[in-house]
């Protein structure tokens, strides 16, 4: 046999009818953690289905974690309604692991509050789980009727996927981040160059990456169509991950004759910051096509790019600074936890003084259900990783994807801007 | 609110389809189906899905209608209420290039027939006719009398549409196991 890839490796442990497994086979695989958010309120409907009633139960109440992220505050009372709902049944089932409006955003929270560990298989109810495969975890999400199905069963089916490799070598440039090198990856190999694939990143580039920005990569390969995402398995995610958890693991790494489908070479030396141009991720530009278009909104925040690193930059780039009078800048840190941290070390108030609006901890504007949205003649810089039509407001209006250097860049001087220029 | 559709589904099981055309292009995403601003009420969503690739198509689209896509069906959000909202329509299965891989997921988890079918978005236009069998991925345009073969469905999955769906199997497992 030969040597299996991270994702085989991982599938390879769950597959709860034997061990052998390769690319296209469709098994069923024990699940080690089931995320959801808001719609844990589809899967309290879906429950009432069971009977008799005594049955209704989860698999594992502690291998559940509930969330709530996307409408935090309740927006409106059916909103508050669903949160009622899914509280009073989070209690009933004895999920200790529920994380109520005050403390961020999925993909955030759940590393930080160790539940992500090597080698487990997640999967969540949002697209972009795949965000774990920074911490060398086989993550991917899901809809409801699969995530109420993994409530209830503890186990699923998957397809074993195809593994792609892109190897990163070279030192970045300053002020040009690992949002820049994967907003690259989609504009050069479209959108769907990992459709229902597993991506492994590698290369030196990767290694000396901090984990947020191994994140910003995970999360951001959703986009590219990607099942996991993996970043580099070191001991930087160990010692990451020992902070968080008392739990055991062990790194799962690739065989050296693992096949891959395909391994793509990026030499980030010279890269320049890059541009998701409305309204497709992989409709890309580097700054300097770009640069000059106004702006109305700049967005600092996401499961993407709202980590402490992110808000840093754009602190340095805004210090003592104002940003422009027609810009609007949302910053919505991604956990409580970061929020602490940036109030404690000025970061937030050099951003407030500059003119931002910090909001509270959640999706926010991401997502354009929650403020933040845009009215039909308007532009957004975002540091998210979706600019869909009509994704952040109004169809009409336009969202730019950049770095969170270029956000905040953008920001100080009303239109994108190179924040090399700076 | 779109976590609680229910959604009439696809109904029966049927081997072999036939139904009217839509054509999609590319890259037809979830912000396109089910738009992040009409996630609050059920009539809202039937009545602009897929509004801002096709004026017409919430208005015209008809029970037993089919559509034909190109790469990259359903990319985007996982939110079910993409494939949900299409069965709602009346959508009776999707050939495509190929699909996002949460949107294949949960239309296979609703027992919504999806199949890939290589190039299939080229041989068709909005209107023509539609002929599936489903378990061979055999597609006929009844306008030109092309057939075109497609990827078969993996037995697991073939299973799971023939049972009406995930949830369907599950409570009916539920039950023999009390
Ligand atoms: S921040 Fe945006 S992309 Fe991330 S989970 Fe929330 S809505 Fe989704």
């Amino acid at each position: 046999m030969s040597g299996q890839t991270i994702a085989e490796k991982i599938l390879a442990n769950h597959f709860l009818s034997g061990s052998d497994i390769k690319p296209d086979d469709i098994i069923i695989a024990k699940l080690d953690l089931v995320m959801s958010h808001i719609g844990t309120g589809k899967v309290v409907i879906d429950f009432r289905k069971i009977r008799p009633s005594k049955i209704r139960k989860v698999f594992d109440p502690n291998k559940i974690v509930v969330i709530f992220d996307h409408y935090n505050p309740a927006p409106s009372e059916r909103w508050a309604s669903v949160h009622d709902l899914i509280r009073n049944f989070v209690k009933k089932q004895g999920i200790k692991n529920f994380y109520d409006i005050k403390e961020g955003i999925c993909h955030q929270v759940l590393p930080e509050k160790g539940h992500v560990r090597p080698g487990m298989l997640i999967v969540g109810g949002d697209s972009h789980t795949t965000t774990y495969g920074a911490f060398n975890a086989a993550s991917c999400g899901l809809g409801n009727t699969d995530l109420f199905y993994s409530y209830v069963k503890g186990e699923l089916w998957f397809r074993v996927p195809h593994t792609i490799r892109f190897r990163i070598t070279g030192k970045l440039p300053p002020s040009v981040m690992s949002k820049d090198i994967i907003i690259k990856i989609a504009g050069d190999h479209t959108a769907e160059v990992a459709t229902y694939k597993s991506i492994e990143f590698t290369g030196d580039t990767m290694e000396n990456l901090s984990i947020a920005s191994r994140m910003t990569m995970s999360n951001f390969a959703l986009e590219l169509g990607a099942k996991f995402a993996f970043g580099v398995p070191d001991q930087k995610v160990v010692d990451w991950v020992k902070e968080r958890t008392t739990e055991p693991f062990e790194l799962v790494k690739p065989d050296p004759d693992a096949i891959y489908e395909k391994t793509y070479e990026i030499d980030v030396s010279d890269l320049e910051p890059q541009i998701s141009c409305p309204h497709t991720v992989d409709n890309v530009k580097p700054i300097s096509e770009v640069a000059g278009t106004k702006i109305n909104q700049a967005f600092l925040g996401s499961c993407t790019n709202g980590r402490l690193e992110d808000l840093e930059i754009a602190a340095k780039i805004l210090e003592g600074k104002r940003i422009h009078n027609d810009v609007r800048m949302i910053v919505t840190p991604a956990s409580q936890e970061i929020w602490i941290k940036a109030a404690k070390s000025g970061v937030s108030e050099t951003l407030i003084n500059a003119g931002a609006v910090i909001t509270n901890p959640s999706c926010g504007a991401c997502f354009g259900a929650l403020g933040g949205m845009l009215a039909p003649s308007e532009k957004c810089i975002s540091s998210s990783n979706r600019n869909f039509q009509g994704r952040m407001g109004s169809a009409a209006a336009e969202v730019y994807l950049g770095s969170p250097a270029t956000v905040a860049a953008s920001a100080l001087k009303g239109e994108i801007t190179d924040p090399r220029d700076l | 609110m779109a976590a609680l559709l229910g959604g009439k589904g696809s109904g029966e099981y049927k081997e072999n389809l036939k139904g009217k055309v839509w054509v999609f292009p590319d890259n037809v995403d979830t912000d396109v189906i089910s738009p992040s601003r009409y996630l609050e009420n059920l009539q809202e969503m039937l009545d602009h899905t897929c509004e801002s690739v096709i004026k017409e198509f919430p208005s015209k689209v008809q029970d037993g209608d089919i559509i034909v896509a190109g790469r990259n069906f359903g990319c985007g959000s996982s939110r079910e209420t993409a494939p949900a909202i299409l069965q709602e329509k009346g959508i009776a299965a999707i050939v495509a290039e190929s699909f996002a891989r949460i949107f294949y997921r949960s239309s296979v988890a609703r027992a919504l027939p999806v199949l890939e079918v290589n190039e299939v978005s080229k041989e068709f236009q909005t209107g023509d006719e539609i002929q599936i069998n489903i378990p061979n991925a055999e597609i006929t345009n009844l306008r030109t009398g092309k057939t075109l073969k497609g990827k078969k469905i993996h037995p697991i999955l073939l299973n799971l549409l023939k049972n009406g769906g995930l949830e369907k199997q599950l409570l009916a497992e539920l039950k023999e196991n009390k």
